[in-house]
């Protein structure tokens, strides 16, 4: 019988760069950004740091943090798990301190894309000699299936299909541009959404993420260590992994309009968090939105919308800033930013800003406030993968008693 | 007895009318189109694709040889039958062989054919003829040359045609030729090839025949006679004193000229509509001539229907774009692709699993019945049911040869590739199964969820000098 990790570790302090093409900074400068931000929030020196897990689809070994922070002679363990690395980075380092073997860990993610010289990510193939005899896909291809099929089973319109993922979207920038530390906070309209050219039938530009350089990290310790040092320390309620077999492509059973995977984890994760009506209960949530068509399905493997019902729900603004479930506050992966390895954390930033009343940290001049009202539970989620196959978190953080 | 049990053949989807040529070049392009292949087909896809039509109904284990015809092998050292005869689930103990660098290749390769099994040496042997001969941009064997191919299966039990005698003359006459490095063919003077060439010696194999075999003139029913366009190919039928109803389409106005393949591919046409008892003259040039006489028996009524020349006539998109035809041709300089290069192939991991991956079988389990693919990166070879879990309990099953319906699509403008947007379909099978496969010759208007598809053998991608091939899915048009 599986154990639960809920209030059994807290966040310390977190830390997490500006996202975006970041032609001024190395990985290295980027790790050294997002972790004494967290060294400084927890109020902690690097010293008290006990052992780190570091997610990155870039580097390799834990040196890729330990040398830039010159991290000397702790553990460190190197993880990668596509889209996932850096939520399960924090999962393995809140399991350790939940075990009782540290009281206070690091928990890091990072990728640094833009000295790659191409847009996107590559093929999605392995490389190097292998058996090559299936063709190698786009992340944009794998994803728009979703998209052909929702269509096609809910009778969308071509034109209906584009509006209700164009809105998504849209919502995401109207998000992102009061950001500061988001990859894009350029105001974009319904109309330069709908006319963008195609990426991957029926995606278009706008309905895809970009890719970019990043850091985010998250200071892990006990609950007693966080009630000393912190005034309302964020507690972790649920962290769930659901890998799935990979068959989509092969099994007939798959039907193209969900993600399996998201469901088990889900399920999973509001089993462990105690929480049972998810779209009455989660104040906010931080999703996979690589490309819009993965955040509407999402919202309805969730149970934030009903089977088949998300349009209504994002037509109507229902996960809107102002919405009764805002869903990609701080601009999402669409426009915070997605350097791969270091978006799991980046997300959960977001929810503990937020649950500690400090979203307006990050906010430009002169835009209205991003700080939510008295949010008290926060969902995370990674897609790492494609929807026929893919690597999934799920992850639910709040306040002490919620 | 010993002839052709059973016959197919195969033209490229796509058809270049000349005046889309001519208006490139500011010349009068002419009437009429050719055949081109699609920028992933071959001469091994398109063999294949004959084969394939060919072997409707009839089991490929039985198969016991492959002799495949070409003058544009994709490799000077590398059997092009093996990959042909592997897709199409020839058993590997097959005596396959490449007949290659002539235009009578696959009237050669015929008799060859016809001689195995006459010796009882061999039961059954596929014959494939396949060409793509490139011309030079703005010359005239850009307007000439089409693409296309043929398949025939020799055996001795139930034969439609008996090939009752044959005639060849081997000459050494350099009308035409390619070096080991050309990309195009060279000429020798037009009237050289024409008057010592093409319009002489294949009517001396002719005449050379029909006094071998005591026939006469009168007693042919049927001509079908290579030529390398339709203008002289006209002159040489009527010199030989055919009147042209006995001419069958040389299907030069069609497809063009097919190389090595087109006078399998004339005969193939002639045999969709042949009667039992017919006479039919089949003549090669090239190097010399190849003069074959043949008699259609009664079986020819229980060849079961097939697209063969007739119906891929009619399957056909207008290529109204010389610029894709160039570009699929490789003989335009391309922006490089902004995406990094595909990963090589392996050729351990390849012939690790040249069994299941090449004739495309997946398994169904024992224990369910659930027909499955499996296709990762990295391995074709399933262990796991995904239905039921049992392990290693499964039994072979093909996919090859199965239509399907698609479930998803994408048209992805992205991927880059020779012809975008690469179309990319999952599809179920029926009889269970599914997988995901480029999706080739479909217009991208045209794609919905539940089109039906089939299966074709195509590159999918070359690198390190090497092809890799494999299969992908195409709309079903008949």
């Amino acid at each position: 019988m599986p154990g639960s990790i809920r209030n059994r570790v807290a966040i310390l302090g977190m830390g997490c760069t500006r996202f975006g093409e970041r032609w001024d900074a190395s990985a290295s400068d980027l790790i050294v950004d997002a972790a004494y931000q967290a060294f400084n929030d927890a109020g902690i020196g690097p010293e008290e740091i006990q052992a780190a897990w570091v997610g990155t689809s870039t580097g390799s070994t834990g040196m890729t943090i330990s040398e830039p922070l010159r991290l000397q002679y702790i553990p460190v363990t190197r993880v990668e798990n596509a889209c996932a690395t850096a939520s399960d980075a924090f999962r393995n380092a809140c399991y350790a301190v939940a075990a009782g073997i540290y009281d206070i860990v690091l928990a890091i993610g990072v990728d640094k894309f833009k000295d790659s010289g191409i847009s996107g990510l590559g093929d999605g193939g392995t490389p190097g000699p292998s058996h090559s005899m299936v063709a190698e896909s786009t992340p944009p291809r794998s994803f728009a299936m979703l998209a052909t099929t929702y269509f096609a089973k809910y009778g969308l319109t071509f034109e209906e299909g584009k509006h209700m993922i164009g809105r998504v979207s849209w919502k995401s920038h109207e998000n992102g541009m009061r950001n500061k530390n988001a990859h894009f906070q350029g105001k974009v309209t319904m109309e330069q959404i709908l006319n963008a050219p195609m990426v991957a039938w029926p995606l278009g530009l706008f309905d895809c993420c970009g890719v970019s350089d990043g850091c985010a990290a998250a200071i892990i310790t006990t609950p007693e260590i966080a009630k000393a040092r912190k005034k309302d320390p964020v507690f972790v309620k649920a962290l769930q992994i659901a890998m799935a077999p990979r068959d989509g492509s092969y099994n007939q059973n798959f039907d193209f309009l969900h993600v399996e995977a998201t469901v088990r984890a889900a399920e999973a994760a509001y089993k462990e968090a105690g929480i049972t009506n998810p779209r009455e209960q989660i104040s906010m949530a931080e999703v996979h939105d690589c490309f819009s068509i993965t955040e509407a399905v999402t919202m309805e493997d969730l149970r934030f919308s009903p089977r088949g019902k998300v349009r209504d729900d994002i037509e109507s603004g229902f996960f809107d800033l102002d919405g009764k479930l805002p869903v990609q506050v701080d601009g999402g992966l669409k426009c915070f930013g997605h350097p791969i390895g270091a978006s799991g954390l980046r997300m959960l930033y977001e929810m503990y800003l937020q649950l500690q009343g400090r979203a307006d940290e990050l906010l430009n001049p002169g835009f209205p406030s991003r700080q939510l009202k008295n949010p008290k539970l926060g969902l995370t989620h990674n897609l790492g993968g494609a929807p026929d196959g893919c690597a999934i978190f799920v992850g639910i953080v709040g306040l002490e008693g919620a | 007895m010993a002839g052709i049990i059973s016959f197919g053949a195969y033209i490229p989807y796509y058809r270049l009318p000349l005046s889309v040529i001519g208006q490139m070049w500011g010349q009068p392009g002419g009437r009429g189109e050719k055949a081109v292949a699609g920028s992933d087909e071959d001469p091994v896809t398109m063999s294949v694709a004959a084969g394939l039509d060919c072997l409707k109904g009839i089991d490929p284990k039985t198969i016991e040889a492959l002799f495949m015809a070409t003058t544009c092998a994709p490799y000077r050292e590398r059997q092009s039958a093996n990959i042909v005869a592997g897709a199409l689930d020839i058993p590997r103990a097959a005596r396959n062989t490449d007949f290659n660098n002539c235009l009578r290749a696959g009237t050669s390769a015929m008799l060859s054919a016809l001689d195995a099994v006459k010796a009882g040496s061999l039961n059954t042997v596929l014959v494939t003829a396949a060409d793509m001969r490139l011309g030079g941009a703005a010359g005239g064997d850009e307007m000439n040359f089409g693409d296309g191919s043929a398949a025939l299966l020799f055996g001795k039990d139930k034969v439609a045609v008996e090939i009752e005698d044959s005639y060849t003359l081997s000459d050494d006459l350099a009308d035409y030729w390619r070096d080991s490095e050309d990309k195009f063919v060279r000429h020798w003077e037009d009237r050289f090839g024409r008057e010592q060439g093409y319009l002489k010696i294949p009517k001396e194999a002719v005449d050379g025949l029909l006094k071998k075999a005591k026939v006469s003139k009168g007693d042919i029913n049927k001509v079908c006679l290579y030529g390398p366009n339709a203008r002289v190919q006209g002159t040489l039928a009527k010199q030989m004193g055919f009147k042209p109803e006995l001419v069958q389409d040389p299907l030069l106005g069609a497809v063009g000229d097919a190389g090595t393949a087109l006078p399998l591919m004339i005969l193939v046409g002639a045999l969709e509509e042949a009667k039992p008892g017919d006479r039919i003259l089949l003549v090669s040039y090239g190097n010399g001539s190849c003069a074959m006489l043949l008699r259609v028996t009664e079986e020819i009524k229980n060849i079961q229907e097939r697209r063969g020349i007739k119906k891929h006539l009619e399957i056909k998109k207008i290529l109204n774009s010389y610029g894709r035809y160039l570009r699929w041709r490789g003989m335009v300089s391309l922006a490089p692709a902004a995406r990094p290069p595909a990963g090589a192939a392996s050729m351990s991991a390849q012939w690790r699993e040249h069994e299941t991956a090449l004739p495309l079988y997946g398994v169904k389990c024992r224990k369910c019945g659930t027909p499955q693919l499996y296709l990762s990166q990295s391995s074709t070879r399933a262990h796991i049911c995904l239905q039921c879990l049992s392990r290693d309990d499964f039994e072979p099953y093909r996919f090859a040869d199965k239509q399907g319906t698609v479930r998803s699509f994408s048209h992805d403008f992205l991927a880059g590739g020779i012809d975008p947007p690469a179309t990319a379909a999952v599809i179920d099978f029926d009889g269970g199964g599914r997988g995901q496969f480029l999706m080739v010759d479909r217009e991208p208007d045209e794609c919905k969820v539940g089109m039906r598809v089939e299966m074709t053998f195509r590159q999918l991608r070359y690198t390190l000098g090497a092809y890799t091939y494999f299969w992908k899915c195409k709309p079903v048009r008949d």
